[in-house]
């Protein structure tokens, strides 16, 4: 599904990623493991297109296609989805007002209708259910006074609403208390399939327990350095990432 | 990969250009420029206005001549040349209209490209429209229903003729000959506007709404409005402008007068979008607007405005709350773009006793444009228990626009309560990928985000006019971005 070849990317001159090899196919969920400042967030924003990132060398491919042209919007419509590490705010556009808007213009990229208001709203209240979200957040201005385990239920949320291919989840367990790390979790679990694949970005171990990876790939200094099962998660939990360098 | 940054977002807002910048060729009937008594005889004349209108205005020419225009606004701009400008102007038509086919073709399409075709007009929104083009009115719709109830809706030029007492009461007592520089220059040649009386205890039954549009090159345009609420009556007025593209810069000096007597209730909702100039900061209009509203015992005023148009806009829909208990309300979006500069905000006068009044005031600057709000809320010694509430927000695009707020606050009565927020913030490049993120292109982020901001001024508007005004939005800041 998402083939990532040599990937070389420099922000403001300076180069973060060296190097990057990275196969992923449906239905699996990899996780990428590093130390602060190894690139993993760099990773994430580039593979969704963030313009300050500029990709030097090598290529991301989704399903066959080159993405170096795709603005972000496209890369969305896509399959791409990002699960931001720190959600921004939008005051005045309600959760339900985004995710239609966001519904509605991926629609429109693929020259489909708009959804009828309608079925969009037993789309959200299937969705809200399945991920045990109180129906009142819905109207809630985007973000705006969410605590950390609201922002990242929403970002699941909006995931569970785009059904993306690709879902990366960047840093999604800093911030949340165990509780609502489990919330998050689970609702991740209950949308993976084998068609789709989830890219977990992650510092610690500890979001592992919950989302389980078929695949663990260490970042160090724009490369990855090491490339394993589930555990070798349970290893650099107990090691550290000293010994890797 | 298409980038988008805030140079990106720069260069976008310089070459927006005027969505409705078209120019309808229309015959019209003009009188030399200049400004004299003769001339402001010859308007009254030509208008065939009795003696006692023909004075007031003459009264007011007499006043306008000592005053010097005002330069406490944070505008700057070049001063119109008074004796440039022409000061009548009426499209040449068959004198009395009774259908659509009798208006001129060419007309028909500008309203047309506007998207406000008389005719769907009609069908569709049940609003009737009083359509003032270049001074005179042309069409005036549902009539007939506003006279079973006994709303009088028509031309000001009209209203002189057939309600002069209605007139020569009202007129000039909110806002009189010698309130300011423009409101005496618009009380000597005024051209024409809408006068509208709503019975005792009437309800109005629909919007009742007007399209102003300047159209003759060169022309300057002073409209007159004048509406009138009688006791424990109910009127929704509507007022929207779009003016062609043109180069120099044109002169918009309006008065609105609104009279709520007791139990009354008035709500005035605009949408503004006068040419704003191109994007090099050349031509546009000039909006120097006078409106202020008088509140009897338990009358409201609310006023709603969307600003997304004219090069500098000054403009300050008030309320002078006389009556006890009465209420005075301003809802206000103000988009500059480019080089556009707005000076505009409201006077709360709270006078009788238990008077309330809520501002919502919101500025969204773009491009190398000036956005300030400017309000006053003044409490007389007298005044028991007034109570305001002030909130102005600006949201900022890109880093070489400015954001202004000018809040006065005079109480001088122990028991009012007054408050004022403000809060400014910035359409972040982090705000716009999360939306791009989600599959929402950068354009439709910023109408998005906007809308947001804006909403609490939105929902004010009637549900027909805040469709509109969110085009309006969109289409003002569009292009702004890749």
């Amino acid at each position: 599904m998402l083939s990532i070849k040599n990937l070389h990317a420099n922000i403001n001159d300076k180069e973060i990623l060296k190097g990057i090899n990275l196969e992923i196919k449906a239905g699996e969920v990899h996780a990428i493991m590093g130390p602060n400042g190894s690139g993993k967030s760099t990773l994430s924003a580039v593979i969704a297109g963030k313009e300050e990132y500029e990709v030097t060398q090598g290529s991301v491919i989704l399903n066959n296609e080159d993405l170096e042209d795709s603005a972000p919007e496209e890369r969305a419509h896509k399959g791409i989805f990002l699960s931001f590490q720190y959600p921004v705010e939008i005051p005045g556009v309600t959760v339900t007002n985004f995710i239609k808007t966001a519904i509605n213009e991926t629609r429109k990229a693929k020259g489909q209708e708009e959804l009828p208001a309608k079925d969009m709203l037993k789309l959200i209240r299937e969705k809200a259910d399945l991920l045990e979200i109180d129906r009142k957040f819905l109207s809630r201005s985007l973000n705006e006074g969410f605590s950390g385990g609201e922002k990242k239920r929403n970002e699941i949320f909006q995931m569970a609403m785009l059904e993306p291919k690709l879902a990366i989840l960047d840093e999604t367990d800093s911030g949340l208390d165990i509780d609502a790390l489990k919330v998050v979790a689970n609702g991740v679990n209950k949308l993976k399939s084998k068609d789709n694949a989830v890219l977990v970005i992650t510092h610690y171990q500890r979001l592992l327990d919950y989302i389980v990876p078929d695949f663990v790939h260490v970042l160090h200094n724009g490369k990855i350095v090491k490339s394993g099962g589930k555990e070798l998660a349970l290893e650099l939990e107990a090691k550290g990432y000293d010994w890797l360098k | 990969m298409s980038k988008f940054t805030e140079d990106d977002l720069k260069k976008e807002l310089e070459t927006k250009e005027y969505e409705y910048g078209f120019y309808t060729d229309i015959e019209a009937d003009k009188f030399p420029i200049g400004l004299n008594e003769e001339v402001v005889i010859a308007i009254s004349k030509k208008k065939n206005e009795p003696d006692w209108m023909t004075e007031w205005r003459l009264k007011a020419f007499k006043v306008w001549k000592e005053m010097k225009e005002p330069e406490w606004a944070n505008v700057h701009y070049k001063k119109p040349s008074f004796q440039d400008i022409s000061y009548y102007s009426a499209p040449v038509q068959k004198p009395k209209l009774d259908s659509l086919d009798q208006v001129d073709p060419e007309l028909l399409k500008t309203f047309e490209k506007l998207g406000i075709s008389i005719d769907e007009q009609k069908r569709l929104s049940n609003v009737a429209v009083d359509i003032v083009v270049d001074s005179v009115s042309v069409a005036t719709t549902f009539k007939k229903t506003l006279n079973e109830k006994g709303i009088i809706f028509m031309p000001i030029s009209e209203a002189i003729q057939e309600h002069p007492e209605l007139v020569k009461k009202y007129l000039g007592s909110i806002v009189p000959q010698s309130d300011n520089f423009y409101a005496a220059l618009n009380s000597a040649v005024f051209s024409d506007g809408s006068f509208c009386y709503i019975p005792k205890g009437v309800t109005c039954p629909m919007e009742l709404s007007t399209y102003f549009r300047i159209n003759e090159g060169g022309t300057g345009q002073f409209e007159r409005t004048l509406v009138i609420a009688d006791k424990g009556s109910y009127v929704s007025y509507l007022e929207g402008c779009t003016a062609p593209q043109r180069d120099e810069n044109q002169l918009h000096a309006a008065v609105v007068e609104l009279i709520a007597l007791d139990d009354a209730e008035i709500k005035y909702s605009t949408v503004q979008n006068w040419f704003p100039g191109g994007k090099d900061g050349k031509g546009g209009v000039y909006n120097f607007v006078t409106k202020r509203g008088l509140c009897e015992k338990n009358a409201k005023i609310s006023w709603t405005q969307v600003e997304t148009g004219s090069a500098v806009t000054w403009k300050y829909p008030s309320c002078v709350l006389k009556g006890d208990n009465s209420v005075g309300e301003f809802y206000s979006i103000a988009v500059t773009n480019n080089y556009q500069q707005a000076d505009t905000g409201t006077k709360m006068i709270h006078l009788g006793n238990n008077t309330k009044s809520t501002i919502i005031s919101k500025g969204v600057s773009a491009g190398k444009s000036q956005n300030s709000y400017r309000g006053l809320v003044q409490v007389g010694p007298r005044t028991k228990n007034a109570r305001n509430f002030s909130q102005c927000d600006s949201l900022l695009m890109g880093d070489q626009c400015g954001a202004h707020t000018f809040p006065y606050i005079e109480a001088k009565n122990k028991t009012a309560q007054i408050e004022h927020e403000a809060t400014t913030s910035k359409i972040g490049e982090d705000q716009l990928f999360y939306c791009n993120q989600r599959g929402i292109d950068t354009e439709k982020a910023i109408a998005l985000i906007v809308n947001g901001f804006s909403k609490d001024v939105l929902n004010k508007l009637p549900m027909e006019f805040a469709v509109e005004a969110q085009k309006l939005l969109e289409i003002s800041l569009e292009g702004s971005v890749g």
